[in-house]
C-alpha cells in the first residue's frame, strides 16, 4: 500500500488515526525510545479553505484543532507531527513513530502498526461506502412508447 | 530543513513566552530601561535577546525582513519553523531585524496611516553592546530622563517628528534589550 | 453611556451555583454526557462547529452541554475558545471532487455518473413523531450494498463542457481572512462566503428564502448537493512537503440559476455555492442562494432592492453572536442614562401641560 511507502504517506496515516487505536498498538510494542523535544507539543487551529464552486478561488471555510510537535531520538533521527485535534499523547505517539520509520525499525512498525491501522481505518471507509450505496436510487423509467 | 533549524526554541513556551512579554513591555513602556531576557537559542549572528522576542511577539501574520545583516538560509529556517512568521520585504514587514547599518534607509518601513498608526514596523536593532549611557532620553514612561547607547540620534530625532505615525525599536545585544518607542524626545548626549 | 456597577458578587455567585444546578436538572434522571451528544446529536454540534467557526466535535458536545442546549450560547463558547488557539498556518483548499460522498443528490441531472445516493437524509421521513424512539428501543441495523468504484464527478462539470454555465477560474490567490482583518465593504466574494458559512444559519435561510419570493430574481436549482468526508492537506516548511492532517465532514451545495444574459455576459446558467462543516444542508443550500444573489453587481444584473442584494445588510447582520452581542448588553445596567430620560420626559410632559394650561385664556 502506497500509503505506508513513503513518509508523506505514514505521517498522513497516523494524523488521521483514531487515538484509541493508535495508543493501543503503541502500547503494545513495549518500547520507550529516549528524545529530546524540538518542539513540545501544542494544541493550535489550522485555517481550512475550500474553493468556491469547488474549483475557483480559495476562501477560508474556518478552522480545525490541530495537535503538533517535533523530536529528535537519541541516535539522531528527527519526527514530526502534525494530527487533528487536542490530543498531545497521540501527537507524541505520531512523532516517535516517524522518527523511528527512518530507523531500521521501520518493517517491524510497518508490519505491527501501519499496516494494521490502515487495514482497521479502510475497512471503516468500506462499511461506510457500503452504507451510501445501500441508498443509492435504482430508477425506473416509464416506457412511453417513444424514443 | 536542517536539524540546527529545529533547536534553539522555547522549552517551555507559555512560561518563558510571557516573562519574555513583559520584559518587552518594560522595556516599551519605560524607555532607556535594560532588560534580560532568556529562552530562544538562535543560529548566529542573532542575538538571543532579538531570538526571544521574535519568538515572543512574532506568528504567521507579522511578516518579518531580516536584513543582509541577518539573513542567512540558517536563520530563515529558524524563523520558519518555530513562528511560522512569512519572510518578505521591508515595505511589508512587521518586523525588521539586523544591524544598524544592514537597516537602513529608514523610509523603506511602513509608519502607518492615521487611521490606524499600529499598521507600522517595529524595527530589532542589533548591537555590539547597550549600556546606559550616551543619547538622553526624555519623555512619557521616562521619569526626568534617561541614557542609552543607540546608535545615532538624528534618525530617531527624525522619526519623533511623524507621530502619531513612525516606527519603534527594539535595541538588542546579547541577552539584553532596551526599546524606543516613536513618543520618546532623543537629543545628543 | 456605561456606568460601573459594583456590587452583587454574591448573588451572581449563586446565580451561577443554580445554573450549575438547573442545567443538571433533576439528578433521579441519568446525567448526559459529552460522549452522547457528540453522537447523538451530531447535526447540533455540526451546527456549533460550522457557526462557532471551529472544527473540533467534542468541544462542540462539551459547549452544547455547557449551554444546556442554547446553541447560540454554545457558538459564543467555541468562539471564546478559539481565540485562545494560536494560529498554525492554513490548509490547502480541499477537494471536494474527491469526497467520500455519505449523500450524493441533484435536482437537474438524473443519471450522472455516481447516482443519487440519498444517505441518511430526513428528506423522505412523514415528519410524524415517532413515540418508539421515546422508549429506548433497539436500532435495526442499516443495510449494505458493494461499494462503488465508480468516480463521483461534480455535476456542474458536465454544464461546463458544452459552456452553458458559467466558470469558476481557478487561483491561488490567498483569501482574507475576516477574524484577522475588519470587515470593510465593498467585501470579496472569499470573505463573502467566509461570512456566510459562519453565518446564523436562521437569518441565512430568511434571506434565501426572500430571493425565492421575489426578492431577488433568482430561480436555482440545486444542481448538486453532497456530504462526505474530505482530506485537509497542509504544506509543512519543516518537512519540504505537504501531508494530510485530518479528515472532515463537509457539506457542499452547488446551485444553477437562470441568467438571460446582460449587456456583458452571454446567455448562462450562473452558479451559487455553499460549503459548510458537518452535514449542515440546509445551511449549506441557503449559503449558495444568498451567494448568488449577493453576486448581482460582477453578473451586470440590476440591484431590485432585495435585502439579499444588500451585502452591508447580510454581512452585517448575518452572525450571530455580534447580533446577540448587542442585542443582550440592553440587559446591562443603564441606570444613569435611563434616569437622564426619565428626567427629560418629566420636564417635557411638565411644559406641556403648562402649556395646555395657558391655552384656555388666550383663546378667550
Amino acid at each position: 500500500m502506497s500509503k505506508i511507502d513513503t513518509r508523506q504517506g505514514w505521517i498522513s496515516l497516523l494524523a488521521k488515526a483514531p487515538a484509541e487505536a493508535l495508543a493501543r498498538r503503541w502500547a503494545a510494542l513495549g518500547i520507550a525510545p529516549a528524545f529530546t523535544w524540538l518542539r513540545a507539543p501544542e494544541i493550535g487551529g489550522v485555517m481550512v479553505r475550500g474553493r468556491m464552486g469547488g474549483t475557483g478561488a480559495p476562501f477560508n471555510l474556518g478552522e480545525m484543532t490541530v495537535t503538533r510537535c517535533a523530536l529528535r531520538l537519541e541516535g539522531g533521527a528527527v519526527g514530526h507531527a502534525y494530527v487533528q485535534g487536542r490530543d498531545k499523547a497521540k501527537a507524541e505517539q505520531a512523532a516517535l513513530l516517524d522518527a523511528l520509520m527512518q530507523t531500521d525499525a521501520a518493517a517491524e512498525l510497518r508490519e505491527k502498526v501501519l499496516a494494521p491501522l490502515a487495514a482497521e481505518m479502510d475497512a471503516a471507509a468500506a462499511a461506510r461506502a457500503a452504507r451510501a450505496a445501500a441508498t443509492k436510487v435504482e430508477f425506473f423509467t416509464m416506457v412511453r412508447g417513444e424514443d | 530543513m536542517d536539524t540546527q533549524a529545529l533547536t534553539g526554541g522555547f522549552t517551555e513556551a507559555p512560561v518563558q513566552a510571557a516573562r519574555a512579554f513583559r520584559a518587552a513591555l518594560e522595556a516599551m513602556a519605560r524607555p532607556g530601561r535594560i532588560e534580560t531576557v532568556a529562552g530562544a537559542e538562535p543560529p548566529a549572528p542573532l542575538s538571543v535577546a532579538a531570538g526571544t522576542l521574535l519568538l515572543t511577539l512574532a506568528d504567521p501574520e507579522t511578516p518579518v525582513y531580516l536584513a543582509p545583516s541577518h539573513d542567512t538560509p540558517a536563520l530563515r529556517d529558524w524563523l520558519t519553523f518555530h513562528t511560522g512568521a512569512p519572510l518578505t520585504e521591508p515595505g511589508k514587514a512587521a518586523f525588521a531585524v539586523g544591524d544598524w547599518a544592514a537597516l537602513q534607509p529608514l523610509d523603506a518601513y511602513r509608519i502607518g496611516v492615521p487611521e490606524y498608526p499600529d499598521r507600522s514596523a517595529t524595527l530589532i536593532v542589533e548591537m555590539g553592546d547597550l549600556s546606559a549611557q550616551g543619547a538622553r532620553l526624555t519623555g512619557p514612561g521616562i521619569r526626568d530622563a534617561a541614557a542609552l547607547s543607540l546608535p545615532d540620534v538624528a534618525a530617531f530625532q527624525r522619526n519623533a517628528l511623524l507621530f502619531p505615525l513612525g516606527l519603534d525599536f527594539y535595541i538588542t545585544a546579547g541577552d539584553k534589550l532596551a526599546a524606543l518607542p516613536r513618543t520618546t524626545r532623543v537629543e545628543a548626549a | 453611556m456605561y456606568v460601573a456597577v459594583k456590587g452583587g458578587e454574591r448573588a451572581i455567585d449563586n446565580a451561577h451555583a443554580w445554573l450549575a444546578e438547573e442545567r443538571r436538572g433533576d439528578t433521579a434522571i441519568a446525567e448526559l454526557s459529552v460522549e452522547q451528544i457528540r453522537e447523538q446529536l451530531a447535526l447540533a454540534v455540526n451546527r456549533v462547529m460550522a457557526e462557532g467557526s471551529l472544527y473540533d466535535p467534542d468541544l462542540a458536545a462539551l459547549a452544547i452541554k455547557q449551554a444546556r442546549g442554547d446553541l447560540i450560547e454554545a457558538i459564543f463558547l467555541i468562539r471564546a475558545y478559539r481565540t485562545t488557539l494560536p494560529r498554525i498556518g492554513h490548509s490547502r483548499p480541499v477537494e471536494t471532487e474527491a469526497m467520500a460522498c455519505d449523500r450524493r443528490i441533484s435536482a437537474t441531472f438524473k443519471d450522472a455518473p455516481g447516482g443519487q445516493v440519498l444517505g441518511p437524509t430526513f428528506d423522505y421521513t412523514h415528519r410524524l413523531l415517532d413515540f418508539k424512539l421515546a422508549a429506548d428501543g433497539e436500532t435495526p441495523a442499516a443495510a449494505e450494498a458493494a461499494p462503488r468504484a465508480e468516480p463521483v464527478p461534480h455535476i456542474t462539470s458536465f454544464l461546463n463542457r458544452d459552456g452553458l454555465i458559467e466558470e469558476e477560474e481557478t487561483s491561488d490567490d490567498t483569501p482574507r481572512d475576516l477574524t484577522r482583518e475588519p470587515l470593510e465593504f465593498p467585501a470579496s466574494r472569499a470573505l463573502r462566503l467566509q461570512s456566510l458559512t459562519r453565518g446564523d444559519e436562521g437569518f441565512v435561510l430568511s434571506m434565501a428564502y426572500s430571493t425565492q419570493r421575489g426578492y431577488g430574481r433568482n430561480h436555482p436549482f440545486v444542481g448538486e448537493l453532497r456530504v462526505g468526508q474530505v482530506a485537509v492537506e497542509m504544506d509543512i516548511p519543516e518537512l519540504g512537503f505537504a501531508v494530510e492532517i485530518g479528515e472532515i465532514t463537509l457539506t457542499e451545495c452547488e446551485t444553477v440559476n437562470q441568467f438571460k444574459g446582460s449587456k456583458t455576459e452571454p446567455p448562462q446558467f450562473t452558479r451559487g455555492y455553499g460549503l459548510t462543516f458537518g452535514h449542515t444542508e440546509r445551511k449549506a443550500i441557503s449559503m449558495a442562494l444568498v451567494d448568488r444573489a449577493l453576486r448581482w453587481q460582477e453578473l451586470g444584473e440590476d440591484n431590485v432592492g432585495a435585502p439579499a442584494q444588500d451585502e452591508e445588510f447580510v454581512l452585517s447582520h448575518a452572525d450571530n453572536i455580534q447580533a446577540t452581542g448587542f442585542l443582550e448588553h440592553i440587559k446591562l445596567p443603564h441606570y444613569v442614562d435611563f434616569q437622564s430620560e426619565l428626567e427629560l420626559v418629566r420636564k417635557l410632559r411638565a411644559e406641556v401641560a403648562a402649556a395646555q394650561a395657558q391655552m384656555p385664556e388666550a383663546a378667550e
